[in-house]
């Protein structure tokens, strides 16, 4: 059986509609919320600051820590608070994803805290973990060579989409999910995989990803810029 | 010959490409990527000469010598005091910077108690973690009154403005005392609570409409609106 029309209607190719703002958080140096379709992150940024307790420093640059947590309310079945298995996994690929773009040769011994708080789930929350934080880091003005963007591509059925939902993602005949996150240059920094995808298939995802990326990039651009230029107009 | 992708004092966002070739030189808020010069801090570009520059609108305070800023001390050990800064590390203000006679045993929290506010200044930085401070100079003391308001570092010099216009034209409008730190800190102290109240109001304005052309007119304008 084949999957010739995606559940929502979209086209194959058509991520969820978007939506970005900045500065959400007016204590946090920096923050964000992301959401994309029904997928809801908001990220705070706090730092660069010094680290304690003292022997996790670096005295050649500074660290960052992330830290990724679903809301209990964020998913149909109340999910037990706190950090559990595949949310230490989510925080260690989030500060993976976002180190290779951060300067933080000036800061030795400091740290930057790097919060991700998912407050409605509906599949792509990494991503939109990622994306959101990339915007607060920017927000908080730590050094960076470029912005990170990430979507989710895979495969439902025998077509390759961009950016499933829960419905794609739990489809009956088996469903890819590839989590990825580019920088603005399409230097991939998180590639995930599990699941059964061809060599060709996957290729073809990856390109899939690099036109998804670039359009969240432009967004993420445009949102960054339209909350300073509304400060300016006022 | 090389290329430039921005007007003047246009917004620009991590990663944007400013400029293309070598003519051109990376001078700040931006780095050499290959044959582009790369936007790394969100602000606003300038070109001079041949320098591109990107003017940060958000960051923490990265400590320089020679700059007057207001901290609190945080902490003390028997030969000196740390004080926060508002920036990424604590600074390191010595017995022998101060500029009181301080005998061998007498009790540093009789100078400086936790929780004081001082003007200091930074008298020495080694790779921004480790600052130390003076209270050696003129205008450099302990706080007492009025009162101290936070604004983001990377504003400051628009509170200050053209060679001290803004805050000079600000201390004549309130008839208030302003002490603007480097790292975002500014004590204000007026004869009363009102006319703190005008110079808190207006340092606040001031911070969020820093990218208006014209600004320093404006507050006069907004000042003599509030008499």
């Amino acid at each position: 059986m084949s999957y010739t029309k995606r559940i929502d209607g979209r086209k194959f190719d058509e991520p969820r509609k978007m939506e970005a703002k900045i500065g959400v958080i007016p204590r946090a140096d920096g923050s964000a919320m992301f959401k994309i379709g029904d997928t809801i992150a908001i990220a705070a940024v706090y730092g660069p600051r010094e680290l304690h307790p003292k022997f996790l420093q670096n005295p050649e640059k500074g660290i960052l820590r992330c830290n990724y947590d679903m809301a209990s309310f964020s998913v149909p079945e109340r999910k037990k608070p706190g950090p559990n298995r595949r949310s230490t996994e989510i925080s260690m690929v989030t500060e993976k994803a976002l180190l290779p773009v951060l300067d933080l040769n000036q800061f030795p011994n400091a740290v930057v805290d790097v919060f991700v708080e998912i407050v409605q789930a509906n599949a792509g929350t990494r991503c939109a973990g990622i994306t959101a934080a990339s915007m607060a880091l920017a927000h908080a003005g730590v050094p960076m060579r470029n912005l990170i963007s990430a979507v989710s591509v895979g495969k439902v059925g025998d077509k390759i989409v961009i950016d499933l939902d829960k419905n794609e993602e739990d489809y009956e005949d088996g469903a890819t999910d590839i989590p990825v996150a580019m920088t603005g240059n399409h230097e991939i920094t998180l590639l995930q995989l599990d699941g059964e995808v061809t060599k060709d298939e996957l290729l073809k995802a990856l390109e899939l990803a690099k036109k998804g990326c670039s359009e969240i990039d432009k967004f993420q651009r445009k949102a960054l810029k339209e909350f300073y230029k509304g400060v300016k107009d006022e | 010959m090389g290329k430039i992708f921005f007007k003047e004092k246009d917004l620009v966002v991590p990663g944007d490409i400013l400029a293309e070739g070598i003519d051109y030189l990376p001078s700040g808020g931006c780095i050499r990527e290959n044959d582009n010069i790369v936007a790394n801090h969100l602000g606003l570009v300038i070109l001079d000469n041949r320098f591109v520059k990107v003017i940060p609108l958000a960051g923490k305070y990265v400590p320089k010598v020679g700059d007057t800023v207001i901290g609190y001390v945080v902490d003390m050990s028997f030969n000196g005091w740390f004080f926060d800064i508002n920036g990424p590390y604590e600074a390191a203000l010595m017995v022998k910077d101060v500029a009181e006679f301080i005998d061998k045993d007498m009790d540093l929290a009789q100078f400086y108690n936790f929780g004081d506010l001082v003007i200091t200044q930074v008298s020495r930085v080694t790779r921004y973690s480790n600052i130390n401070l003076t209270t050696k100079g003129p205008g450099l003391r302990k706080i007492t009154g009025g009162k101290v308001i936070a604004i983001t570092p990377t504003k400051v010099p628009r509170v200050i403005g053209k060679q001290g216009s803004m805050v000079q034209m600000l201390k004549e409008k309130t008839n208030c005392n302003i002490i603007v730190g480097q790292n975002g800190l500014v004590w204000v102290e007026g004869k009363n609570p009102n006319d703190e109240l005008m110079a808190t109001e207006a340092i606040l304005k001031i911070e969020h409409e820093s990218h208006i052309d014209g600004l320093t007119d404006k507050m006069k304008e907004f000042l003599g609106e509030k008499k």
